[in-house]
């Protein structure tokens, strides 16, 4: 058992790791994918492809809209049908390519091998330029744009590569499975990102409810260690079991023992974490040339019959997936995009997967329903539970008062990571993040304004 | 004894001087020179303090409308023109009068006419909901039915009626401050002018979705079929992104688009006599079939001086 | 087509509510509750009964008919305030005196404020403190416990009254403390209302708690090191006017109140440091009522003080933030 984590807060639901046995299995291509272009934090993507164009697996069919934006590429072969708003899974309409399927055709160049290739290029800027060309953004929620988040601003040193395999969240396996079965290509990514931002060490972070995963990686790494001196500098850490670990903020703290600032980044600290999912991403594109058009996603919950972790290419309509493990289930009243403690809830079952989708979650009305609202006990448990160390019960008061936004700015709502870890302990079940959240969006506002005054 | 009492009451008496003196000083030191006619503006005020002229309270505006150079941007919603009448009075400006406004609740999906497509379990705020999601029903646009509007009125204007899911406005009530329209995340609440006693037209949607997939989702919505830009006579149709929009300054009340809407997206309000679509399409249909002969005339006319 | 439920994140919820909470308190609060009993007999579960008993049915009626509210009785909290309030009281007290005492921790120190989680005072101790000043005698009719099947209880003072009406009528404080060894005030030996009886059983209630991170223990052991400080340096500075650390910790209310009552959630700053500094206050007051007031006990007086400077307390002491100085 290791007693490394985070200095504060934290809570500890019921992990449920119930697909942690269920092996990687490569879900069957749909007859039609809708690849949306708003896959990634920043600009949306802008087409480069046109309606009756044929596309082949892996062939970019949009270019980054900005500076901080991504390539996005056709998951499958065929002919594009239309370039269309279709709504997404929240129900709002997004520009979206419509692909109709035909055959399995890659484009040239891509190594479709499972050959494990252990020797990357030196040269930091050809790696850099193919987490490019790859689109490869941050697959552990916050899909950031990969290739911005590995060229640190002048003058900011990175002292320490992070490889985020907390998968904190209960329910989730993708990443846990991920390490298992390709644990060296996520090992070989790691030590890419790690040439890119020429750093000397690099961690793997895995939660000590995955021993399997801890072990083979320590397994792996010393293989490594032997082909190449590459691989020098890289270890993995056991970290202690608790929720939000894979928190950027907290994993930096847990790991390195410091505290990113209010409105900083993790840079400033001499820090850089990137998700299993994307050390993997990282691998198929540099040593591969496979971009990201595919995913790992773990398909569970109780009331759920199969369980499963697929491997589903970008653009696959939920309700295929689900249909292809055998329907919806009678008492599903919820399905979630993500874990249950940040995921989003699925509005509209005909959306289809994006490239940062971890899981689809099935629960039941049971499990789920929020209780009726009481009076704050002032019990503290949610402060106790904050991660970031902020009093939720005050927010809360604050942002219901109205008009309190100095207050709220004061008292930090701008730093919540909407972990959910308020809501989840309060005993009066008061919408806790709910009304923050809406606040931190307004103050949030408000300090980019003064910024953009300022400038 | 009483040389006791004596010194009691000197002594309270010199503490009490003292201390009068003391608090003249004060006052007079840290005296605030004001305009006297912002305390004269503020009397005429509603004293509401609803922010719906921009400014924090009825107090901020007057300090404001004495300051300015003229009233041209300064302009109390709730008091409208009789008060500002009043403002002008005192600082001898001119005003221009501005027609009265009212709210007007631009959504008129129904709990029948928009089947639900979702469950919402969470805190009971439209703002909350829609940085979540589109909404409980295939309607993207629509009310989200959580009363932000309703609380955010502070004149008790706005309620929700159970039936329809959808808020409704008090014309008697309402003061066309805009706070609901500000706290609508929608955008679905507009104020309009209120019109020769109170007689409104208007499009209760503003959904900008396609045509079928707007009807399957609402029932009473605008599907953007054109109908009535093709019927008014005036000009006063805008039509754009799929959706009709009344100009309230041009429109004359005819009532023609909303005999013809097929989906009864168009709302007149306070006409002394219930509409009569038949009239109303027989009379559009002679004028039509009148055109029609006209413009046969016209074609054969040239026809007959060639011949 | 399915209805899906949407609701913004976290999905899941702790298995903890304010009814569990409650109800820990009342389960931790039943050891006490059953050794009174077993000391004090008849007497004391008329006490408990009919405390408990109007405390909910006067929550019910006022929650259902003066505020026309819903019904908060299912909280369990009510249970709680009845208890505190009954284990505060000698066993002797007629009925009626706990269903005035009722009245007023209910009515007037909970409902009047807008009910759980609104007051700014303790209920149970608002309603000891009105009988305290209005029932002086039945108050302080104490028994030393005769048991459920022994003899008739014994009339007789707490060990604080005996010292401090000893005290004033001369005597040696030695010869005074004499008379009580620790292990009696332990195991429920002594005379006292009947939560001050057993400390151990109130003990285990309170680890009980801590067991079940229901409370945490800083208020608590703040009061204890204080008053443990304050009354070793008196004591050792005149030992023949004051009592010592030891007899202090476990004489009247010291245990009841630092564990039960100045840890009530709502009662007490949210903040670690603003409960130590909330502690500190309570041992201190508790201490210098003891030693220089002309009550006996301080410890409800101290912990209601203390409760009016919640808000400040609140005010002044954050809990330290990620990332920020």
């Amino acid at each position: 058992m290791s007693r490394r984590t985070f200095s504060m807060g934290g809570v500890h639901p019921a992990d449920n790791k119930i697909s942690r046995d269920c092996k990687i299995e490569v879900l069957p291509i749909p007859e039609t994918v809708y690849i949306h272009l708003g896959q990634h934090i920043g600009a949306p993507a802008k087409p480069i492809v046109a309606v009756g164009d044929k596309v082949k697996v892996g062939q970019p069919v949009a270019e980054p809209g900005g500076f901080v934006s991504a390539y996005i590429h056709s998951s499958v072969s065929g002919t594009v049908k239309s370039i269309a708003p279709r709504k997404d899974l929240a129900g709002n309409p997004q520009m979206c390519i419509e692909i109709a399927v035909e055959g399995d055709e890659w484009l040239e160049g891509i190594d479709t091998t499972d050959t494990v290739i252990t020797d990357f290029p030196d040269d930091a800027k050809t790696s850099l330029e193919k987490i490019k060309a790859a689109g490869i953004v941050g697959l552990g929620g916050a899909t950031f744009p990969t290739h911005v988040k590995l060229t640190p601003p002048p003058g900011k040193k990175c002292d320490m590569l992070i490889i985020n395999g907390c998968e904190c969240e209960p329910y989730l396996t993708s990443d846990f499975r991920t390490l298992l079965e390709k644990g060296e290509q996520v090992a070989i990514g790691a030590a890419i990102i790690k040439n890119v931002l020429g750093v000397d060490k690099a961690t793997i972070a895995i939660e000590d409810n995955k021993p399997e995963a801890i072990k083979h990686m320590n397994e792996v790494l010393a293989n490594l260690r032997k082909i190449s001196s590459k691989y020098a500098g890289i270890s993995v850490m056991s970290l202690m079991k608790k929720y939000p670990e894979g928190g950027e903020k907290q994993l930096i703290d847990a790991v390195m023992h410091r505290q990113v600032a209010s409105g900083g980044l993790p840079i400033d600290v001499g820090a850089v974490v990137q998700n299993v999912a994307t050390a993997l991403a990282v691998y198929d594109a540099v040593q591969k040339n496979k971009p990201i058009i595919d995913n790992s996603v773990t398909v569970t919950g109780e009331c759920f019959p199969k369980q499963a972790n697929l491997l589903v290419r970008v653009g696959t309509p939920l309700r295929y997936i689900i249909d292809y493990l055998g329907g919806m289930p009678a008492d599903a009243a919820k399905v979630i995009s993500g874990g249950p403690m940040m995921g989003k809830a699925i509005a509209n079952l005909d959306a289809a997967t994006l490239k940062g989708t971890s899981a689809l979650l099935f629960l039941t009305k049971k499990q789920t329903a929020r209780g009726k609202e009481g009076n704050c006990i002032r019990c503290g448990k949610c402060a106790e539970a904050c991660p970031m160390g902020l009093e939720p019960f005050l927010l809360n008061r604050l942002s219901r008062a109205g008009g309190m936004l100095d207050q709220l700015e004061k008292n930090a709502v701008q730093d919540c990571i909407e972990c959910g870890c308020c809501l989840y302990s309060c005993p009066a079940n008061i919408p806790l993040l709910d009304v923050i959240r809406q606040s931190k969006a307004q103050v949030m506002g408000v300090i980019k304004a003064r910024a953009a005054a300022k400038k | 004894m009483s040389t006791t009492i004596i010194w009691t009451i000197a002594i309270i008496a010199l503490l009490g001087l003292v201390l009068a003196v003391v608090l003249y000083l004060v006052a007079e030191r840290f005296k605030v020179v004001e305009d006297p006619r912002i305390d004269e503006v503020e009397k005429v005020m509603p004293g509401a303090n609803c922010g719906g002229c921009g400014f924090a309270g009825c107090r901020a505006f007057a300090d404001a409308a004495v300051k300015a150079p003229n009233l041209d941007n300064n302009y109390c919603p709730v008091g409208g023109n009789e008060v500002m009448k009043k403002v002008a009075a005192i600082l001898g400006y001119e005003i221009k009068e501005k027609a009265p406004m009212v709210a007007v609740v631009r959504c008129n999906g129904s709990c029948e006419a928009r089947p639900r497509t979702n469950d919402y379990d969470g805190y009971a705020s439209c703002r909350v909901k829609a940085a979540l999601y589109s909404g409980d029903t295939g309607c993207s646009f629509g009310c989200l039915g959580c009363g932000d509007c309703v609380s955010a009125c502070q004149f008790g204007a706005l309620s929700m009626d159970p039936a329809t899911g959808l808020p409704v406005v008090d014309e008697s009530k309402c003061t066309a401050c805009g706070a609901c329209a500000k706290a609508c995340p929608k955008a679905i609440i507009e104020l309009r002018p209120k019109g020769p006693r109170g007689m409104r037209m208007y499009v209760s949607c503003v959904n900008k979705d396609k045509g079928p997939s707007v009807k399957q989702a609402c029932a009473n919505a605008c599907i953007g079929c054109g109908i009535c830009f093709k019927t008014c006579q005036h000009g006063a149709i805008v039509f754009e992104n799929n959706v009709a929009y009344i100009d309230p300054a041009k429109c004359k009340f005819c009532r023609e688009c909303e005999a013809m809407c097929p989906t009864g997206a168009i709302h007149g309000v306070n006409f002394p006599k219930p509409i009569d679509k038949d009239a109303i399409k027989a009379r559009i249909k002679e004028r039509n079939a009148k055109a029609a002969e006209a413009a046969k005339a016209a074609a054969a006319e040239p026809k007959k001086e060639e011949a | 087509m399915e209805k899906l439920l949407v609701s913004p994140s976290p999905h899941i919820h702790a298995s903890v509510s304010t009814k569990s909470l409650m109800r820990d308190v009342v389960l931790a609060l039943l050891p006490a509750a059953i050794v009174s009993i077993v000391f004090y007999g008849i007497g004391e579960i008329v006490v408990l009964g009919t405390s408990v008993i109007s405390c909910l049915v006067l929550e019910y009626l006022i929650t259902k008919y003066l505020l026309k509210k819903e019904c908060s009785v299912g909280d369990w909290s009510a249970v709680v305030t009845g208890l505190l309030l009954a284990l505060n009281l000698p066993a002797s007290t007629p009925w009626w005196v706990v269903f005035a005492g009722a009245v007023v921790a209910i009515g007037v120190a909970k409902m009047t404020f807008g009910g759980l989680g609104q007051n700014v005072f303790n209920p149970a101790l608002v309603g000891r403190v009105f009988l305290l000043v209005s029932f002086p005698t039945y108050m302080t009719n104490w028994q030393i416990p005769g048991g459920l099947f022994g003899a008739d209880a014994v009339a007789g003072a707490t060990p604080l009254g005996v010292i401090k009406e000893g005290l004033l009528g001369g005597a040696q404080l030695s010869d005074l403390t004499a008379q009580y060894n620790w292990s009696d005030m332990l195991f429920a030996n002594i005379g006292g209302s009947a939560g001050e009886i057993s400390a151990l059983a109130l003990l285990a209630g309170f680890g009980y708690l801590l067991l079940r991170k229901v409370v945490r223990p800083y208020i608590t052991l703040s009061i204890w090191a204080t008053v443990a400080i304050v009354s070793l340096a008196f004591s050792l500075a005149a030992p023949d006017k004051f009592t010592g650390p030891l007899f202090n910790l476990l004489a009247g209310g010291m245990i009841l109140g630092s564990c039960f009552m100045a840890t009530d959630y709502v009662t007490s700053p949210m903040s670690i440091l603003g409960g130590i500094i909330f502690g500190i206050g309570i041992g201190f007051i508790t201490m210098m009522i003891r030693y220089f007031g002309s009550y006996p006990e301080g410890m409800s007086f101290a912990i209601l003080i203390m409760n009016a400077t919640v808000p400040l307390l609140n005010n002044w002491f954050h809990q330290k933030k990620y990332g920020r100085a």
